[in-house]
């Protein structure tokens, strides 16, 4: 897994790539704590580069999710491919979470 | 191509990577397809995650895995000598349940039972045994 970022109009793109399984998700909920912590609120993760993502992946999102829905915060998703939209949409997240076809087009949702 | 594969390893999240690697070969080398081989991953460190985090507390131990080819089907077995636990005991995920209510747990039961053909647990011998049955195609 790979994880890199870029901030526009506030918001941080987080490109997140490879596999997000059990092994990696903890330097991944790392980062995003960081992330909040520092005072980080809108998210756009960017999974276009992102092959395979398990239950662990999927509740690093969840935790991220629910320390920025307390701080009035935002999380949307873009770019998913075709096996993790899969798990996402099999898992329920597809319709708890917003997920967009591109970052530009999530951009425009803040 | 292989028509068995054998796999044991220590019951520590730094095997998953080994076994993941070894069950895609097996699969691929069966004519699985690219997205049947991820369910199929996903399923397998559902289980493992499991039987590593929980099957030996404050002791060392191991995992065995077992794939059979027959048929158009493929039994894999994931075989722990720990605490007596079925993972299909675990009650399934509120699926419904928004950001704030959403529990963290669940999910990884829950794929095993919604991406494969059938699976049943039985304890043996002091062993917990986990058989999932997947159909190629399925």
């Amino acid at each position: 897994m790979k994880i890199t970022t870029n901030t526009q109009q506030n918001i941080l793109i987080v490109s997140v790539t490879g596999r997000l399984d059990a092994s990696s998700s903890p330097q991944l909920e790392k980062e995003f704590n960081e992330w909040i912590e520092d005072g980080q609120n809108n998210f756009i993760i960017d999974l276009g580069e992102l092959d395979y993502v398990s239950s662990a992946g999927l509740r690093t999102f969840l935790a991220a999710a629910k320390k920025l829905k307390a701080k009035k915060g935002k999380i949307i998703f873009a770019s998913l491919k075709e096996a993790v939209k899969n798990v996402f949409e099999i898992s329920g997240f597809g319709s708890i979470f917003s997920i967009f076809t591109t970052s530009s087009e999530a951009l425009e949702q803040f | 191509m292989e028509r068995e594969l054998h796999k044991k390893l220590p019951a520590i999240l730094d095997s998953l990577p080994e076994f993941i690697k070894a069950l895609s070969k097996f699969f691929k080398e069966h004519g699985f397809s690219e997205e049947q081989i991820s369910q199929v991953e996903l399923v397998a460190e559902e289980a493992l995650v499991n039987i590593f985090s929980y099957a030996y507390p404050n002791m060392k131990g191991e995992v065995e895995m077992h794939c059979q080819r027959i048929n158009d089907f493929i039994i894999m077995k994931i075989i722990d000598s720990g605490i007596p636990f079925d993972i299909l005991s675990l009650p399934e995920p509120d699926l419904k349940a928004n950001i704030e209510e959403r529990s963290m747990g669940g999910l990884g039961v829950f794929f095993i039972r919604k991406m494969t053909t059938n699976v049943s647990y039985q304890r043996e011998d002091k062993k917990n045994i986990l058989t999932i049955k997947i159909k190629k195609g399925y």
